[in-house]
């Protein structure tokens, strides 16, 4: 007998009607309130316009660094529309959308910790504690995709010094801004928030590593890390932390958000080094945004002569 | 009103129709292309345009058969086999963006990635496996396969489209909110489909007449 075909059932003996209706009605209204809550969100991102936040401003008498690369500046256009900074959404054209109404003055970095003069600066004093520099670096995501930006800062250990850090300073670590009254969205990122960075105390104090205010002529926009930010051009784009507002002289190696959420992918010290994948991902090549071809990724970033001392000895494998 | 709409299905124009809107996807991305607005990585915003598109219809078309029973609609039918195929061109779409596009032909890089990157080793495995169902979908092949044995090669879009989920999950650094929505949707779709099997086998086995008191079948049963 063929028992499959013999479906006398109708669907209403499975279900009664009323249960099925209910059903189909939520079905219905599922669908419906998906749509509305999406196209809600399109139409007011479109009409929110140019937003309450901070905007960047040009800035004055900045010098040329001498060791800039010379390759092709990636267009602003890019560089400001491409980000991750998961506390305003974790798709990459979500931030130039969610941090138009950031406010980022007034603004206090503190530093603190192992120094012999912890202190509060205010947005005003970092503008002018040493000249402004504009610096064309690599940048290299983790992700595998770079960009070429220039800059504008000063050698973070220009700050560090005016701290004085004690002998026991043998790690930096950061902390960046977060308030979910400005970041509404912060947590839903699935990562740990406030972002948290770190580094060994001669990184944080090695020339290239650069104390930012500034990209592209003008102040930081708020997507790319107003008002102040760190860049390591020879680490993975997320060691360089954004918004920054606090620096803490540390005995101990400081936890890192990435690290946090994944060691097994993330690292402490998360030099760029194509000889070591991520887990998930090949690193020898990169995306140069703006290019078709991909092309090889660079020991620490082609900044190997200026930072591969620090690390001799060390098993980057092991400290990836 | 339900004649009408079931008049509606019948209707070829609407099949047409369904066709048309199946490509809006692609349209929608070379209109993004002409404006420009392909992000500042076009090549990863094209594959994961085709990779989403991929993974709705495969989810459209695993909803076909719990709609038609729901709403008691079954003509709805007559649209499963091209959704399904249009599951597989934009499979094919995003593999190809992939292969043409991400890696440029680079097969020695690409096969290493299908080997030693399980997210990539998934989604391949998931694309694979509907080659075959794009193949026989057409009427010839259900006469020469049997509608059983068809049946049960077809249900392999089940394994891809979980494998299509975990291709994504495994992808994304730390928001999984959306591989979870597809995951929320395809598990909705899969257990509604095991519940009915499930009645389907109780009933069965209820409704089985009683057999002869014969210990050894007894024990057996």
């Amino acid at each position: 007998m063929n028992v499959k075909g013999s479906a006398d059932l109708t669907y209403s003996d499975v279900t009664p009607k009323s249960a099925y209706m209910n059903r189909r009605n939520f079905l219905f209204g599922a669908v419906a309130t998906y749509g509305a809550v999406r196209g809600w969100k399109k139409l007011s991102n479109w009409m929110s316009g140019p937003g309450k936040g901070s905007v960047p401003v040009p800035l004055q008498n900045v010098k040329k660094w001498p060791s800039s690369t010379t390759e092709r500046v990636t267009p602003i256009g890019d560089t400001t529309t491409y980000n991750n900074f998961y506390e305003f959404g974790t798709a990459k054209d979500d931030p130039v959308q969610n941090a138009k109404n950031f406010v980022t003055s007034p603004w206090t970095v503190s530093v603190e910790g192992e120094v012999k003069k912890p202190r509060k600066f205010s947005m005003d004093e970092i503008m002018k504690l040493a000249p402004l520099e504009e610096r064309i670096y690599r940048h290299r995501c983790v992700e595998g995709w770079s960009i070429v930006v220039p800059w504008i800062g000063y050698p973070f250990n220009v700050l560090a010094n005016l701290a004085e850090p004690t002998s026991k300073a043998k790690f930096v670590a950061f902390q960046s801004y977060y308030d979910t009254r400005q970041m509404p969205l912060g947590p839903q990122a699935g990562i740990e928030l406030p972002y948290v960075e770190g580094l060994r105390l001669d990184e944080a104090m090695h020339p290239l590593t650069l104390l930012t205010v500034g990209m592209y002529g003008e102040t930081l926009p708020n997507q790319d890390g107003a008002p102040v930010r760190m860049v390591i051009p020879w680490k993975y784009g997320f060691k360089s932390i954004k918004s920054l507002v606090k620096i803490r002289f540390v005995k101990d190696q400081p936890p890192t958000t990435w690290n946090i959420d994944n060691s097994h992918e993330y690292g402490f010290y998360s030099n760029v080094n194509p000889e070591v994948d991520h887990p998930r991902w090949s690193q020898k090549t990169e995306r140069r945004l703006g290019e078709f071809f991909r092309r090889p990724t660079l020991m620490f970033n082609g900044y190997g002569d200026q930072v591969a001392s620090m690390y001799a000895g060390m098993d980057l494998h092991k400290y990836f | 009103m339900r004649a009408q709409i079931n008049a509606i299905f019948i209707s070829k124009w609407t099949k047409a129709v369904v066709f048309l809107s199946c490509l809006i996807p692609l349209d929608v991305l070379i209109w993004h292309a002409f404006q420009e607005n392909l992000s500042a990585n076009p090549i990863e915003f094209v594959e994961h345009w085709f990779g989403d598109w991929t993974m709705r219809f495969l989810l459209i078309t695993l909803s076909i058969t719990p709609l038609r029973k729901l709403l008691r609609f079954p003509l709805l039918i007559r649209f499963r086999r091209m959704l399904g195929l249009f599951a597989f061109f934009y499979a094919c779409l995003h593999f190809s963006a992939w292969i043409g596009l991400d890696r440029f032909f680079n097969l020695r890089d690409m096969l290493a990635d299908v080997l030693k990157r399980r997210f990539i080793t998934v989604g391949f495995a998931g694309f694979v496996l509907l080659i075959p169902l794009a193949i026989t979908s057409t009427a010839g092949w259900i006469r020469r396969l049997g509608g059983r044995r068809w049946q049960m090669l077809h249900r392999a879009i089940y394994i891809t489209a979980i494998l299509g989920v975990i291709h994504y999950y495994w992808l994304v650094k730390s928001d999984e909110r959306k591989p979870l929505q597809y995951a929320a949707i395809l598990a909705v779709l899969l257990v509604w489909r095991f519940g009915i099997w499930l009645y389907g086998h109780t009933k069965r086995a209820a409704a089985r007449p009683p057999v002869s008191s014969e210990p050894t079948t007894a024990e057996s049963a």
